[in-house]
């Protein structure tokens, strides 16, 4: 495997970057902030090239897509597409980025839309066909706004995508964003009367993410639940028996084992929304969400108040697979053993709303 | 010529652009905005958004007056572009 590990890292004030060795994974040198110290909501790499992509918005500003092609070294910015049109509500911030099987980039923005670059993000085009779904004038904006924040193309067909929307749900399309379908049944809102519970859409899907090597099976957490779907999101089962608590953000597959999930439950959406018991643990299943196991080892337990929101979890593709993630004070936690013990790599940095891993030659 | 002043926070965006800059004569902010943004592309978007509108947090004054977009720039009023107070 290839020599230097980054993990790019989403904060409020700006990017930064964690960089050690794939070997060792055990020294870490930081860097930043990037990005002018914006507020940045997601940072992607591409391990085929080394392109850092970093999306966020400034208050002065407007929104903006960063790119670094050496390692975040020098970044340039644009905006050239990343608007609705004349008369349109102004576009706040981009809150996710990911690459699709074809090279193009989709971005997803508050208030809720998607944008797609084929030029490696020098200009956007509007995905028209999302915001002209029947339902787009029922989505109403969760406790971080109306934001398209998970985005899940399938890993061969550029066609087929799923987005992720608070608080709207989860929709697919199979032909490059022309039309679009729900994909909600069997999860739940208990924010609506109990008769009301299980809509089309409006769930408030938090984290949505693909197992490896089956683009049928898909993981979300819910803002009421954890859920596994084995059809594309067409039917969702509960899988938050044996954890916690119902409520969390964040979620992170293996890179190579599709019944390995890593959460991390906060508990309860009215009571803090820090880890249960001032106690940190990530939890892992190894059977796809039958059983769960709370791994802490490394993690503090006591007096931890803190959160972990949804775009805060990775995991690297190295053997061991390597797990992380950033909390809302500004900590970096890391494992090298899938979850079995860890160790904080990082602290002090400004809250910190995404996570991501790239593996790169040294 | 239009002088125009334009804030720290945003010539860091555009690397060589100064805080100075002295345009041909535009008739309005709209005009003197696109005429930066021929200079340094992209810098109409982080100043005005989609609506179009001068951005929420983006404060232009011409001759001592909060403007528009559409307010008038009578030759040589100076144009001053200032970051409002925000951030957190």
């Amino acid at each position: 495997m290839p020599g230097r590990i980054l993990l790019l890292l989403g904060t409020k004030k700006g990017a930064f970057i964690l960089e050690g060795d794939a070997a060792t994974r055990g020294d870490w040198s930081l860097r930043g902030p990037f990005c002018d110290a914006w507020p940045v909501m997601h940072a992607v790499g591409d391990a085929a090239d080394g392109t850092i992509w970093a999306g966020g918005g400034n208050e002065w500003f407007g929104p903006a897509v960063w790119r670094s092609t050496d390692r975040g070294t020098r970044w340039t910015h644009s905006s050239a597409g990343l608007s609705y049109g004349e008369g349109e509500p102004p576009i706040r911030a981009v809150w996710s980025l990911a690459r699709a099987a074809d090279g193009a980039l989709w971005a997803g923005v508050e208030p809720a839309g998607l944008f797609r670059s084929i030029d490696g993000g020098m200009s956007w085009h509007h995905v028209e066909g999302l915001r002209a779904h029947p339902s787009r004038p029922h989505w109403v904006p969760g406790g971080g706004g109306l934001i398209l924040h998970s985005l899940v193309p399938h890993p061969t067909d550029s066609r087929q995508l799923w987005v992720g929307i608070s608080t709207a749900g989860v929709f697919h399309t199979a032909d490059g964003g022309a039309t679009w379908q729900p994909r909600n049944s069997g999860t739940r809102c208990d924010f609506l009367p109990e008769d009301q519970r299980y809509p089309e859409y409006g769930q408030c899907v938090h984290c949505l993410v693909m197992a490896p090597g089956m683009p049928e099976r898909l993981y979300q957490q819910n803002h009421c639940g954890m859920y596994r779907s084995d059809d594309g999101g067409r039917s969702w089962t509960s899988i938050e028996d044996g954890l916690p608590s119902s409520f969390g953000f964040p979620a992170a597959v293996h890179p190579r084992d599709p019944e390995t999930l890593f959460l991390l439950p906060l508990n309860g959406d009215t009571l803090g929304r820090h880890v249960p018991d001032a106690k940190a643990a990530v939890w892992r299943t190894r059977d796809r969400g039958r059983g769960w196991q709370a791994m802490r080892h490394g993690l503090p337990q006591r007096d931890a108040y803190f959160g972990v929101l949804r775009q805060a979890m990775a995991t690297d593709p190295l053997t061991p697979a390597g797990v992380y993630f950033g909390t809302g004070s500004g900590a970096v936690f890391a494992s090298a053993d899938e979850g079995e013990t860890w160790r904080c790599i990082a602290e002090h940095l400004p809250a910190i709303s995404s996570v991501e891993t790239l593996v790169v030659p040294g | 010529m239009t002088p125009v002043l334009l804030p720290e926070a945003l010539v860091r965006l555009f690397p060589g652009a100064p805080r100075r800059v002295e345009l041909p004569d535009a008739a309005t902010v709209a005009a003197a905005i696109a005429a930066l943004d021929a200079r340094w592309p992209g810098m109409r978007d982080r100043l005005c958004d989609g609506t179009p509108a001068i951005r929420r947090h983006i404060n232009v004054f011409v001759a001592g007056e909060r403007a528009r977009l559409d307010t008038t720039l009578p030759p040589g009023a100076e144009m001053i572009v200032m970051t409002a107070v925000s951030g957190g």
